[in-house]
């Protein structure tokens, strides 16, 4: 019979499974401490309020603007311009970004303007579409797509570039024909790397969100913490925050339950 | 009787000539292929010429790195040879095509389909009705003991398992011949010697044209009605031998006077290859 191992021991072991209790207790700890920290903090006085808020401020900001309905106002215009942004930079660079990955000719034409174009900070064109598009919704939504776009088109390439050629080869000689190939080897082949791809960019979509509502913007979560900040509401600069980190948490286990469904045999 | 002297008397006929009644359906002929690396040419099949005959179980031994999977390769027409040509029937190979079934070296199921989409493959992309699919895939996944896997995914397999996937996924598309590339090379010993009972079994039931490489001698005679030796690279054909040993075969052959005759014979011929190799 195996030795029973003690808890300490399995803790100090690299890559060794430790038990679920102990893993949520964890986890609730590090939580706690973050929160008791903060806690410690204001009540104790040591942080000025207008600094810092304490945790009842920041729940109060909330019902508040729960109340008056700015709080989902400002929601749905975040999540609108995150949404349709991602969703058409998605559309275009998953296709684009497959056939980038398996012909050579694309990759050649695509490759070297792509690659120039992603190592531009994104935030050095928001006075641009300002200048171009204004200051309405189509500007955010210009710049989550030019943030995601060209991050996803080359992770995809990527992905489908690292497709086994035995693959493509084994399907040949079962009779599969170019098309067949593409469609029935190189695309499922890529779909879990494809969904990896999106929930990473869909990260970084939220980031460039609060950058575009921060310059120009009359509502969305970026837009009220600039407002609170004018105001010195730092407890609802500290809401948005939250919110965002939320809605973040949100949309990814979104993409965790796609993969799931999606590509049980990769899991 | 010497190794030689039994093997004289089981193989007197010039040995690459078709005996009669035997058509060649796989003809190699003069082929030779370079491959181009950094400006410099790399000579890995320097002109070889093989006959197999129909309903042939055809075994090609190497030293590593002499081009035998470029070999097969070239036959899937994966690979276009840079002068000679390669005959099925009377058709020249052009190309990769559903009539010549492979094997791969690596595992090369499908992993986001089941045993049984994976078998179904080449049938789909024929369009194959269903029931008529369904009718052939049973009849595969039941030839290598597959039915009860036949929802599985690959990574829940192990390698004999995926192996014997791909055999069945090759052989439902009825190819004309079977080329396999050490396909149990990457399996431990007894799972190996599973693998060559299940292919000898099945072998017996569709007699293909089989094409089929490995570094494992025992194998090479147990399985093969002819064995071609290779030289190193740049690879030759070095000797065709006829494996005088009746069929069905089975796994105590390996001690039969004949099978260890012929087995002296590889040894011997890999052994300069090897020597030949190394300065
Ligand atoms: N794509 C390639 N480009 C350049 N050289 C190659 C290429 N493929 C194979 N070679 C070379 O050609 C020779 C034959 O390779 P091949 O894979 O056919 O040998 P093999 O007999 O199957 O070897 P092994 O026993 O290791 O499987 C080797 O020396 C290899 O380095
Ligand atoms: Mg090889």
């Amino acid at each position: 019979m195996a030795r029973k191992r003690s808890v300490v021991d399995l803790c100090l072991t690299p890559k060794e499974e430790v038990p679920g209790a102990l893993r949520y207790l964890v986890s609730t700890l590090v939580w706690l401490l973050v929160i008791g920290a903060w806690s410690f903090a204001t009540y104790g006085g040591f942080m000025q309020d207008i600094f810092l808020p304490s945790p009842t401020a920041v729940i109060g900001a909330f019902f508040r603007l729960l109340d008056d309905g700015t709080l989902a106002q400002h929601i749905w215009a975040s999540l609108q311009v995150v949404v349709i942004g991602f969703l058409i930079s998605s559309l275009l660079a998953v296709p684009l970004g497959l056939l980038m990955g398996t012909f050579r000719v694309v990759q050649a034409g695509l490759e070297p303007l792509v690659n120039f174009i992603r190592y531009l900070p994104v935030t050095s064109f928001v006075p641009l579409f300002i200048l171009w598009i204004g200051i309405g919704i189509e500007q955010r939504i210009m710049v989550i797509f030019f943030g995601t776009f060209f991050q996803q088109l080359v992770m995809i390439a990527d992905v489908s570039r690292g497709v086994s050629k035995d693959l493509l080869n084994a399907s040949y000689t079962l009779g599969a024909s170019r098309r067949d190939a593409l469609l029935h080897v190189l695309t499922p082949a890529s779909l879990p790397g494809i969904v990896d791809t999106l929930r990473i960019t869909m990260g970084w979509a939220w980031t460039y969100l609060v950058v575009a509502e921060l310059v120009a913007a009359s509502s969305g979560l970026g837009y009220i913490s600039m407002k609170a900040m004018r105001g010195f509401q730092v407890d609802v600069i500290f809401l948005a925050i939250a919110v965002i980190g939320l809605l973040g948490l949100f949309t990814d286990t979104i993409f965790r339950l796609v993969r799931l469904r999606l590509v049980p045999w990769a899991n | 009787m010497s190794a030689a002297e039994i093997l004289r008397a089981a193989a007197p006929v010039e040995t690459s000539a078709p005996v009669a009644g035997e058509t060649p359906r796989l003809r190699i002929q003069d082929v030779r292929l370079e491959y181009a690396t950094r400006g410099k040419t790399v000579v890995a099949i320097d002109n070889i010429s093989i006959d197999v005959p129909d309903n042939q179980f055809a075994v090609i031994v190497g030293p590593s790195g002499c081009g035998k999977s470029s070999l097969l390769y070239l036959v899937a027409g994966l690979a276009q040879p840079t002068s000679g040509e390669i005959l099925l029937g009377d058709e020249e190979v052009d190309g990769p095509g559903p009539d010549r079934g492979m094997v791969f070296q690596s595992y090369t199921l499908f992993p986001w389909l089941t045993v049984r989409e994976n078998v179904e493959f080449g049938l789909k992309r024929r369009k194959m009705p269903a029931a008529e699919r369904e009718a052939i895939v049973n009849r595969y996944l039941n030839e290598t003991g597959l039915a009860a896997f036949h929802d599985a995914y690959p990574k829940q397999l192990s390698g004999g398992m995926m192996q014997r996937v791909a055999i069945a996924r090759a052989l439902a598309n009825d190819p004309k011949i079977l080329l396999m590339d050490e396909p149990f090379g990457a399996l431990d010993s007894q799972t190996r010697n599973t693998m060559q009972k299940l292919l000898l079994r099945v072998w017996e039931e569709n007699r293909k044209t089989v094409l089929f490489v490995t570094h494992d001698i025992d194998e090479a005679i147990l399985l093969g009605d002819r064995i071609y030796v290779m030289t190193a690279r740049p690879g030759r054909l070095k000797e065709e031998i006829i494996v005088p040993i009746a069929r069905p075969r089975t796994m105590d052959m390996v001690m039969d006077p004949e099978f260890i005759a012929v087995k002296r014979r590889i040894l011997e011929l890999l052994k300069n290859e090897i020597k030949d190799d190394e300065h």
